[in-house]
């Protein structure tokens, strides 16, 4: 098919593209396989090169033949063609080989669609501040692009960019309006490709000597609390994950039978609090102990832990309530107590020795007591433990003893088992950072923390944590100061300089404002702006009303704009007008043959009280109009002014 | 007049705009979206319904905000041919079979410049224009001709899709703008020169050779044939001259219609006075031309060419 000449594209258009291809192909580097970058990468050269030497365009065969191998790697890669990954990066591969065929405008057309397309799918990817505001400017050029497409070789890269501008600021009181007023739907629509949600982190549901520590070097955020209240103490913040209560030897496990309901007494009045939960994938909400009322689609399981009907697998936000003293379970099934418990058959022999000394002629709270008394004395809390043997825990407690949360907790429980005192593993969250700039409580992965419950008679589970007893500063003012310097935390939360961590509070306090305003705006969010602004209870008709009102009036006003001409002629005759105007309100009026020379003898004549003023606005007249200059502009506008 | 013809007529101004200048006004444009809006429009419905299924903040807003942006250029679009003004211009005549060309002038009072405009009078033809700022651009408007006579500017269509591309705004123009097509010459050879003067003992006007007197400058008289000394005498004060000359024993050559071989069809005879035309005038010969109802009498020229030309254009035999 051949192309009509004025369809063909210039040649000094073509740049643009590469550009438009490059903006918004290149962020997806980051997280695509090295050799689909690099594909792509020699296909944006190759197309530049062809530009460069003005070499014919490669046939239909040889296209075919990229496009062919390109998606059998993409397959061979993600085993699939349409999953979010491979999808993104059949676009990324076509995005580049279409530079490679660029005849006429309609291909133009093409690749900037799609890279308009291709800008949506970096927000699957990262909605962060930093990616909106990339991407923002990406679409600037990407119209400015469209705009030299069609505006032929005449504009210039400069005016063709203001000219984006200005379009890419006039559209955005509509996204405003879009935004706020568009009826919102709840997601997903239809079942989401199963990579949609991978490359989480978090806590997971089972426990290995180490599996924390690596969590702690993550410095992202697990999750932010704000109190309706004072915040409570630190030593107070314990977050409940998961509960194990199986433990093989090397591994604590979840139990994943039934449990009875849990039995809750509170001491003590409830705190409201919200929580805005970072994706994780699982589905414990990381309440604080004890969750007394709980959102919607959640409940409370057996140990304690509040369980939402679906998994976290994107930013959430909850309502939730938390009674800070509690007795939980204190008549408990004789099932659970025999499986917390239970230890494997063989294995540990020395710790079991131990326990079971302890076990003679002590009450349990005795038995818990020499536990702690024996950390405290003699072990390190550190992330990098010594590898353990195949008897980890005895290795633990007569060897190295040096360890993190973990091995604390698996420790004690062991111990406490041993010792025949129920007892089991909680993981979760403690403590967090409190940001005085926006009053959100930042709890971050390196927060994560794993502690033991032991069941006491009449007292039903009792919290115990063992790594209080051997670093009492990581209960009460965070990990950064509980382990010795050079250990491998995150930067972030090493810094202690003042100005570092002010810095730091004020762009998590916008990151934060960001999360809770843009990105977590829902329906619920929707229907609350909507009631400040007067229109409770809507549904979608009046939504579609507002809507259409207010882009109704966008586009009159923009209308206005583009119909409205400017007022031509000479500035000064435009002003001379103005002094006449003002002559006539006063009862003086100018007719059509008088010069304003007479025009001013008769004001002399009629008015003699303006007669001064007005000279000055003659002879400012005469001299900016007939005068052999621009400068006299600003003479006659005072003059004028003087007039009134 | 029937439905139809009121409907284009209100619609789509099926009828002379005259002479005039005139300016775009709202009601005379309309706008569509173009196939690459069409495109533009479809990816953002995906990419709403991948935004939705995937929860996405900021791909809802980026959808919003292209979707703004589709508005915005759509009045820009619209804007681009609002407020042009359009004049009419002049057509050179030509010889059928030639593309006749239409000037027409466009004129930009805003201190922005218009660029992607196009003009197009016959279907895959348009002239593409940018109208600079503050500024006018003359156009020629190229139309295919094939039968001699009067031919009337069909209607323009003035279109831009500046700036997005994602619409396409146009307006019709019917300026009341006529070209005079020739006949197509055929080539032939000339006719034999009578040797006797036609008309009797009377003189050639207008011939070459001797200076006969002067005579006042008219609009039609080349500058090249002003006697410079001689006007120069009364300094401004009186008309040009022009040098006349007379003739002498010139041999005239006479274009008859009836020279051409009756049996032929009468568009081919007046294809061959058109070829006799064009020779004689290259020839620098003095001929006349008598058609069915037109007589003109021998000269030679520019002007005298045009004549006879303009009567073999618009002869009805």
């Amino acid at each position: 098919m051949s192309t009509p000449a004025h369809e063909a594209l210039d040649r000094h258009a073509t740049p643009w593209l590469f550009a438009t291809a490059l903006a918004t192909t290149a962020p997806h580097f980051m997280h695509q396989p090295l050799w689909l970058s690099a594909v792509a990468g020699a296909m944006l050269l190759w197309a530049v090169w062809q530009w460069w030497k003005d070499v014919r365009l490669p046939g239909r065969w040889l296209l075919f033949l990229l496009v062919v191998g390109g998606s059998a790697g993409i397959l061979g890669e993600f085993r699939t063609l349409f999953g979010r990954d491979a999808g993104v990066a059949m676009l990324v591969m076509f995005m580049n080989m279409k530079l490679l065929e660029l005849k006429s405008r309609r291909d133009a057309m093409v690749v900037v669609t799609l890279g308009y397309f291709l800008l949506l799918t970096h927000y699957l990817y990262s909605q962060s501040i930093p990616t909106g505001i990339w991407l923002l400017a990406a679409m600037w050029l990407v119209t400015a692009t469209l705009i030299r497409l069609h505006g032929g070789p005449s504009s210039r890269p400069r005016e063709t960019l203001r000219y984006a501008g200005v379009l890419c600021l006039q559209a955005i009181p509509f996204m405003l309006v879009l935004f706020l007023l568009f009826p919102r739907i709840p997601g997903p629509l239809w079942g989401l490709p199963s990579d949609a949600f991978t490359g989480k982190t978090g806590l997971s549901d089972t426990m290995t000597p180490g599996s924390i520590a690596q969590l702690v070097q993550n410095g992202d955020i697990a999750f932010r609390v704000r109190f309706d209240g004072p915040l409570p103490p630190r030593q107070k913040l314990y977050w409940r994950g998961p509960v194990m209560e199986q433990f093989d030897g090397t591994t604590w496990h979840l139990y994943k039978g039934r449990q009875p309901t849990a039995q809750l007494e509170s001491l003590s009045p409830p705190i409201g609090y919200e929580t805005t939960l970072e994706a994780h994938n699982e589905r414990w909400l990381l309440a604080l102990d004890a969750p007394v009322a709980l959102p919607a689609e959640s409940l409370l399981n057996g140990t304690l832990t509040a369980i939402s009907r679906n998994p976290i697998n994107e930013r959430k936000r909850f309502r939730l309530s938390a009674s800070l003293d509690y007795r939980l379970n204190t008549s408990e099934d004789p099932a659970v107590l025999r499986r917390n418990l239970a230890l494997p058959a063989s294995g540990n022999p020395q710790t079991r020795a131990l326990a079971a000394q302890w076990q003679a002629g002590n009450r349990p709270e005795a038995v818990i007591a020499k536990a702690l008394a024996l950390f405290n004395a003699e072990f390190t809390y550190t992330l990098q433990p010594p590898l353990l043997g195949q008897h980890g825990i005895d290795d633990f407690l007569f060897r190295s003893k040096r360890g993190f949360c973990e091995h604390y907790a698996a420790a004690f429980v062991t111990l406490m088992r041993g010792a025949g005192i129920p007892a089991r593993v909680v993981g979760g969250y403690q403590g967090g950072e409190f940001n005085p700039l926006d009053q959100y409580l930042v709890v971050r992965q390196s927060d994560a923390h794993a502690w033991a419950e032991v069941w006491l008679a009449g007292m039903g589970w009792v919290r115990v944590d063992p790594t209080a007893a051997v670093s009492p500063s990581r209960i009460e003012t965070g990990i950064a100061n509980a382990l010795a310097f050079g250990e491998p935390l995150p930067m972030l939360i090493q810094m202690r300089a003042d100005w570092i961590r002010t810095l730091r509070y004020r762009w998590e306090a916008i990151n934060n404002a960001w999360n809770q305003n843009i990105l977590g705006y829902d329906p619920q969010r929707q229907r609350e702006l909507l009631a400040r602004l007067g229109l409770p209870d809507t549904d979608w008709r009046s939504l579609a009303i507002a809507l259409g009102s207010a882009c109704g009036l966008l586009v009159a006003g923009l209308m206005g704009w583009a119909l409205y001409k400017r007022p031509e002629g000479d500035p000064v005759v435009r002003l001379w007008h103005k002094a006449l105007r003002h002559l006539a309100r006063r009862k003086v009026d100018c007719s059509p043959w008088e010069t304003p020379l007479d025009l001013a003898r008769r004001v002399r004549e009629q008015r003699p009280e303006l007669a001064e003023a007005f000279q000055r606005v003659v002879d400012a007249y005469l001299v900016a109009r007939y005068g052999n200059t621009d400068q006299h502009l600003k003479t006659l506008r005072d003059a004028i002014a003087q007039l009134r | 007049m029937g439905i139809v013809a009121t409907l284009q007529q209100k619609l789509f101004r099926w009828r002379s705009d005259g002479t005039a200048p005139l300016r775009l006004g709202q009601r005379r444009i309309f706008i569509i979206p173009s196939r690459g809006g069409l495109l533009y429009a479809l990816a953002l419905v995906v990419m709403l319904i991948g935004a939705i299924n995937y929860n996405l903040a900021l791909g809802h807003a980026l959808v919003f905000l292209l979707a703004g942006l589709g508005i915005v250029g759509m009045i820009h679009t619209f804007r681009n041919l609002h407020g042009l003004i359009v004049t009419p211009g002049r057509s050179a005549p030509v010889f059928a079979g030639e593309t006749a060309h239409f000037q027409i002038t466009l004129d930009n009072d805003r201190p922005t410049p218009r660029p992607g405009l196009e003009l197009e009078a016959e279907s895959g033809n348009p002239v593409s224009a940018t109208v600079n700022r503050k500024k006018g651009a003359k156009l020629k408007i190229p139309v295919s001709t094939q039968n001699r006579g009067w031919l009337d500017l069909p209607r323009i269509r003035l279109s831009t899709r500046y700036p997005l591309g994602l619409f396409t705004a146009w307006a019709y123009l019917q300026p009341a703008m006529r070209c005079l097509v020739y006949p197509q010459p055929i080539a032939a050879p000339l006719p034999l020169a009578s040797p006797t003067p036609v008309g009797g003992e009377r003189s050639g006007d207008g011939g070459q050779e001797d200076f006969a007197g002067f005579r006042e400058r008219q609009p039609a008289d080349s500058p090249r044939h002003v006697a410079w000394k001689a006007s120069a005498r009364n300094a401004g004060e009186g008309p040009l001259l022009i040098k006349q000359f007379a003739g002498g024993a010139q041999v005239e050559l006479m274009l008859d219609w009836q020279l051409t071989d009756p049996v032929l069809a009468d568009e081919t005879r007046i294809g061959i006075l058109t070829g006799w035309v064009l020779a004689a005038d290259a020839a620098d010969a003095h001929y006349g031309l008598r058609l069915p109802g037109v007589d003109i009498p021998a000269g030679s020229g520019e002007r005298h060419r045009q004549r006879c030309l303009e009567a073999l254009a618009l002869c009805l035999p």
